[in-house]
């Protein structure tokens, strides 16, 4: 494990918590040439540029996987203090969020003010909210800098973030609207999964790792 | 809003991609990666990866094959066939796959469903549903023998509903490879009793056929494997197609043949012969990423 040529290139690490889609993002990101490393080791993580935080599960059993692996503090004075990018990918994005009420309640990361809720879309809606649903671009850049329009994404989740209006990058509307997409200084989440999202989805990911400035 | 789907099957035997005929004849296509690669490209929304030959034999999903696979596809992807536990689609799930669809394994153990479900939710779950019309009456069939199950197509949906399956893969073995469109009157019947998504399959012969599945059959996916396979761009035709017809749908391929007309059945017409002498200089751009 580790880095190769560790001194030439910006590294990008993507964060293996034991739940979550690795290989669909590790797909996407080799299919657009970029290097990285799936891992979650703590000199690793120090010596990363920029952080993927993916996430298919429950809230509460991610962050039991994150504090058991003990790396919750590195990964604060990574991102929180030494400003990294992270880019968190549904459930990825929920944990950054102070706190969830999936099957309880449960206490995020904190990184951005706001809560998880379950979704209460109206008659004739179901829940999950699966499939592909077109979203409106708040905050363009970075992540939707690529991206022309109000592009489609797959969307699968029950539950979804509400926080402050000056964060959010991207809405969705299922029966009302929900956040899709967030944005605070280095700190990015999308609820939708770019790495299943086609060509829009790539030019995401791309987007995002121009504004970490590895290409 | 939350678009319509269409769906690409692709159905493999003995890993080989194949035309499948009324569930027992079968032709070759050609590579299943290549298939999956091609699907993706024309813009396809999901892709349903079947491998019909992996129960019978009584082997394990060909786990390495869908790791190889999973690289040339960024929609969702379902993949079936030889699953018959939960680790199984653990496995999937980690080598790549979005959702898993289970057909036999649910026929013994319907419960499979419901622990399936506790672990990867019910959007990861979706159940196949082979069906036949035998003497005016719709029965439950068992692919491994086409035999008949003693089941009630509506009460078998609206059961596995009820245990947490989030999705119905529904074939029709009558409509199989025959292309005379979808059964109608069966996807109707399912898409009516259960509130969860119903993907139709078996039987599209031609872009109209598709819209017939979402206007009379309300499905909220159309899959087809055969008629997608031989058509160059035949999956953006198709949207260009529904999209004209006023259905909702994911339209984000470079060609996006907007401006083309179709005839009655979806075909493209033919275009005027000065448009297409223009058409043989015209510069196309290269897509960005």
């Amino acid at each position: 494990m580790g880095f190769k040529n560790a001194f030439t290139m910006k590294k990008i690490l993507i964060i293996d918590y034991k739940l979550g889609n690795h290989q669909s993002i590790a797909n996407a990101l080799d299919f657009l040439g970029y290097k990285f490393l799936i891992s979650n080791v703590i000199s690793d993580i120090l010596k990363a540029d920029a952080y993927i935080l993916p996430g298919v599960g429950a809230f509460g059993e991610a962050m039991k996987n994150l504090t058991r692996l003990k790396i919750i503090d590195v990964l604060e004075q990574e991102v929180l203090r030494r400003n990294k990018p992270i880019l968190g990918i549904c459930l990825g994005m929920q944990i950054m969020t102070e706190d969830s009420e999936e099957n309880g309640n449960f206490k995020g990361l904190g990184w951005i003010k706001g809560h998880v809720v379950k979704m209460h879309p109206k008659k004739g809606n179901s829940i999950p909210h699966v499939g592909w649903n077109n979203i409106k671009v708040i905050l363009k850049n970075p992540l939707f800098s690529r991206v022309t329009g109000d592009a489609n994404y797959y969307f699968d989740h029950s539950y979804h973030v509400i926080c402050d209006k000056k964060n959010v990058a991207g809405v969705v509307l299922y029966g009302y609207k929900m956040t899709a997409a967030i944005a605070n200084n280095n700190i990015f989440g999308v609820q939708f999964h770019p790495e299943k999202s086609q060509i829009n989805g790539l030019r995401l990911y791309k987007g995002f790792f121009n504004y970490c400035n590895i290409f | 809003m939350l678009k319509q789907r269409l769906g690409g099957v692709v159905v493999v035997k003995d890993n080989l991609c194949v035309q499948s005929i009324g569930f027992h004849k079968y032709l070759p296509i050609g590579k299943p990666e290549i298939a999956v690669e091609f699907l993706n490209k024309w813009g396809i929304d999901e892709i349903i990866y079947l491998d019909i030959s992996a129960t019978k034999k009584g082997l394990k999903p060909d786990f390495e094959t869908i790791k190889y696979i999973s690289r040339k596809c960024f929609v969702p992807l379902t993949v079936g066939g030889g699953i018959n536990s939960v680790s199984d689609m653990q496995k999937l799930v980690r080598f790549g796959a979005d959702k898993v669809a289970i057909n036999s394994a649910v026929l013994k153990s319907p419960e499979l469903v419901n622990k399936a479900a506790a672990v990867l939710g019910n959007q990861c779950i979706v159940v196949s549903i082979d069906i036949k019309l035998v003497k005016g009456k719709y029965h439950v069939i068992s692919y491994l023998g086409l035999q008949i199950v003693e089941k009630d197509p509506v009460k078998w949906a609206q059961i596995l509903a009820k245990l947490g399956a989030g999705e119905i893969l529904l074939n029709s073995i009558d409509r199989d490879g025959s292309a005379k469109g979808f059964d109608l009157d069966l996807v109707h019947k399912i898409t009516n009793c259960v509130n969860i998504p119903v993907v139709a399959c078996g039987g599209a012969g031609n872009p109209d056929d598709f819209s017939k599945a979402f206007t009379i059959g309300k499905a909220n996916c159309a899959a087809a494997a055969n008629f997608f396979h031989f058509t160059e761009h035949s999956v953006i035709t198709t949207k260009a197609y529904l999209k004209k017809k006023g259905i909702d749908l994911r339209i984000d391929t470079q060609a996006d043949y907007q401006s083309f007309e179709f005839d009655d059945t979806g075909s493209i017409a033919k275009m005027s012969d000065s448009y297409l002498a223009e058409q043989r200089f015209k510069y196309c751009p290269p897509e960005t990423i």
